[in-house]
């Protein structure tokens, strides 16, 4: 099992340390997989993270100059790590104003992911820092649970409105209740609503759109005015609303009645999917 | 004593009081011949700081009355901060400060003239104590490493927060290295991320230790004295001998000087096998190294996870062969005088600290070694306990800036 790679492009530095504070921000810890072709963090479906997953995909040739990956065997080519996101974000946030920064599979006192940067400094000389990441590796017979999510038969799908405004519309309406009620329909209707024993506030956007639906979808031949439904924790909503720091160049909601929310992000190369469990 | 600071001298002080802050819960106020001191030092005794301002450092500075003795005074370091908590504010509205003990009132009386004709006044109680001194002498020390506060600033910038030491050395081609310290918990599996920072020898104004020495100590201290030497942009020096010994962080300008003494940890002797030396010396792998991206040991690993995909039970590593360090358990030298009357430390190298404690406290008797233990906090590590002694007001002398 090996793997290596480096960045020398400081765009691409900026870029992959905006993902990873945006894993950071999502997922205390999550699953790195690597293939020769890809770079993924997932956030498996389980209990103690409240039953939110996440899928996020990168194409490695537009981050890395160099990318060298041997998996565990010819037939099973790749890697799963588990480490805490935190511990990525905050290395690759000294990486700023970097000359190249190098990622690496080591085994120095535990096994561990070593970042290694290459500062600029004042003088000629070089600076370098290494963040020794500690990793799990995960066996085989578990990679089964970490497969790329498959996105459910939505009944609505929606473009969403700057995610800006929406996170200051939800960051007000978590004061109030900790349910909030995502409603959508296909005329490009969507509704943030929270109900308590006192108040009821909604949140009208109008006119967002609707990706072209695939034939198979559950939406297909539905009353465009038909609102679907779902509700979910707030809290897991903001979560994900707050890592997106940079306008996504496209953000869909997907509504599967009453199961889960799904949200489907594209920052310029890098795919986010995000699950949100449906609250009974 | 009264003294009047005026314009951005001001601010200057408020910023020390903010790194001294760091340190300890109460201030030592003292007026010299030489100027003002303050000082501190930490509840287990393992951190003490001074600042000196220089009469000059003034716009009028009386150490006392004529006629008079000088007071000393300790004061809360909360209720002394409080006076200079906002920066910003010392900086937009304060013009000048006058600090005046020993009046009518047994009060140190603090006042801000501020725009506008506004004054603040803060009267605070004090305690008549004895001098605080920490013995320490940075010409003593073998090691002396001198670099501008900004860049030791930058090198601290990768550690996080949380981090509570760093271990300082010499590492292969005389590079200086920092790398988070974490304490070896046998039975921990949360392994907490490891940072090192290295730097060439060519960014340091002087560096004067040879490869393979280190030291550890506090990172919050640290980072007090250079979040000051950094706004007044003075250069750092840190002195200091083996492991074990108190370092000296030194700042020093014509208007004033600082000294933070920090204790360092005293490493595991090599030799006791269920101490295992917690990071690998200073020749570690990551050290950089032209090819080290390109040769590093991964095949070793790759056994280690073949392992782990056939019985994920029991995880068995490649046993790291650890060489001891390339510190020899130096607690050799000549021992200074202070040293030969005291008793028989239980630690080697550790300096006994016997004369902490109750003399500061104004008097009150010597406890016995085992009672100052007890009443330290719970140190997890063995840190060498710095030794104060009840003084007369005279400072060390300050550390001699050396050519590089």
């Amino acid at each position: 099992m090996k793997f290596r790679a480096k960045i020398a492009d400081a765009a691409c530095l900026n870029h992959f340390t905006r993902v990873s504070s945006m894993v950071a921000k999502l997922a205390k810890t999550c699953t790195v997989r690597i293939s020769p072709r890809q770079l993924n963090f997932i956030l498996a479906d389980k209990v103690a993270s409240g039953g939110v997953s996440m899928w996020c995909e990168l194409e490695q040739e537009n981050f890395f100059s160099e990318f060298q990956m041997e998996g565990v065997s010819a037939e099973n080519n790749e890697i799963y790590l588990e480490l805490t996101s935190e511990n990525l974000s905050r290395a690759l946030k000294t990486a700023q104003n970097a000359r190249a920064l190098k990622i690496k599979l080591t085994n120095k006192h535990f096994p561990c992911l070593t970042v290694s940067i290459e500062l600029l400094s004042v003088s000629s000389s070089s600076r370098v820092v290494t963040h020794d990441i500690p990793i799990k590796v995960i066996p085989r017979k578990l990679w089964k649970d970490l497969q790329e999510p498959v996105v459910p038969d939505s009944d609505v799908s929606i473009y969403l409105p700057v995610l800006k405004t929406v996170k200051s519309v939800v960051e007000r309406m978590k004061n109030i209740s900790n349910h909030l009620i995502v409603e959508a329909n296909l005329n490009g209707d969507l509704n943030l609503k929270i109900e308590s024993e006192l108040v009821c506030v909604t949140t009208h956007f109008k006119d967002l759109g609707n990706p072209p639906s695939a034939s198979a979808d559950a939406s297909h031949g539905r009353d465009p005015e038909q609102m679907a439904e779902v509700h979910v924790d707030i809290r897991k909503l903001l979560q994900f609303l707050a890592g997106q720091q940079s306008t996504p160049t496209k953000a869909v909601c997907r509504i599967v009645g009453d199961k889960v929310l799904h949200l489907d992000v594209l920052h310029e190369d890098v795919s986010l999917q995000y699950f949100i469990p449906a609250l009974s | 004593m009264k003294c009047l600071v005026t314009g951005g001298n001001v601010k200057v002080l408020g910023r020390a009081v903010h790194s001294l802050s760091r340190i300890g819960d109460e201030l030592y106020l003292e007026p010299l011949d030489d100027g003002l001191s303050l000082r501190t030092v930490n509840s287990s005794r393992s951190a003490y700081a001074c600042f000196l301002f220089a009469p000059l450092f003034f716009q009028l500075y009386q150490a006392a009355s004529p006629g008079q003795d000088p007071l000393r005074c300790k004061i809360l370091m909360k209720s002394f901060l409080s006076v200079f908590r906002s920066l910003a504010m010392l900086e937009k509205t304060v013009e000048k400060c006058c600090i005046s003990l020993g009046g009518r009132s047994s009060l140190l009386v603090i006042q801000l003239h501020c725009k506008y004709g506004v004054r603040k006044t803060h009267n605070l109680s004090f305690q008549d104590c004895e001098s605080l001194q920490a013995v320490f002498d940075p010409a003593s020390c073998p090691h002396v490493l001198r670099a501008p506060a900004k860049l030791l600033g930058e090198a601290v910038l990768p550690f996080p927060p949380a981090l509570a030491e760093v271990t300082l050395g010499i590492g292969r081609g005389r590079r200086v290295i920092l790398r988070s310290y974490q304490e070896e918990e046998a039975d921990s599996t949360v392994k907490a991320m490891m940072t090192e920072i290295s730097i060439g020898e060519e960014d340091f104004q002087q560096l004067q230790a040879q490869e393979g020495v280190a030291i550890t100590f506090c990172l919050k201290e640290f980072r007090g004295l250079l979040s000051f030497a950094e706004s007044a942009n003075l250069p750092l020096s840190i002195h200091f001998d083996a492991p074990g010994r108190p370092a000296i962080f030194a700042i020093k300008d014509s208007l004033l000087d600082g000294h933070f003494v920090l204790a360092t940890l005293l490493e595991p002797s090599p030799h006791s096998p269920e101490l295992r030396q917690p990071a690998p010396p200073l020749q570690a792998p990551s050290t950089p190294h032209p090819d080290d991206f390109a040769n590093d040991d991964i095949d070793s690993y790759m056994i280690a996870m073949e392992t782990t995909v056939a019985s994920e039970g029991s995880r068995t590593l490649p046993s790291i062969s650890l060489s001891p360090g390339l510190q020899p358990p130096c607690n050799c030298g000549p021992n200074s005088e202070e040293e030969n009357e005291a008793e028989p430390s239980a630690v080697p190298g550790t300096p006994p600290p016997k004369k902490v404690g109750a003399e500061v406290e104004a008097g009150v008797g010597r406890p016995g070694r085992s009672s100052l233990r007890n009443s330290l906090p719970p140190v997890p590590v063995p840190f060498a306990v710095l030794r104060l002694r009840p003084g007369r007001g005279t400072l060390p002398p300050g550390p001699q800036p050396r050519a590089s």
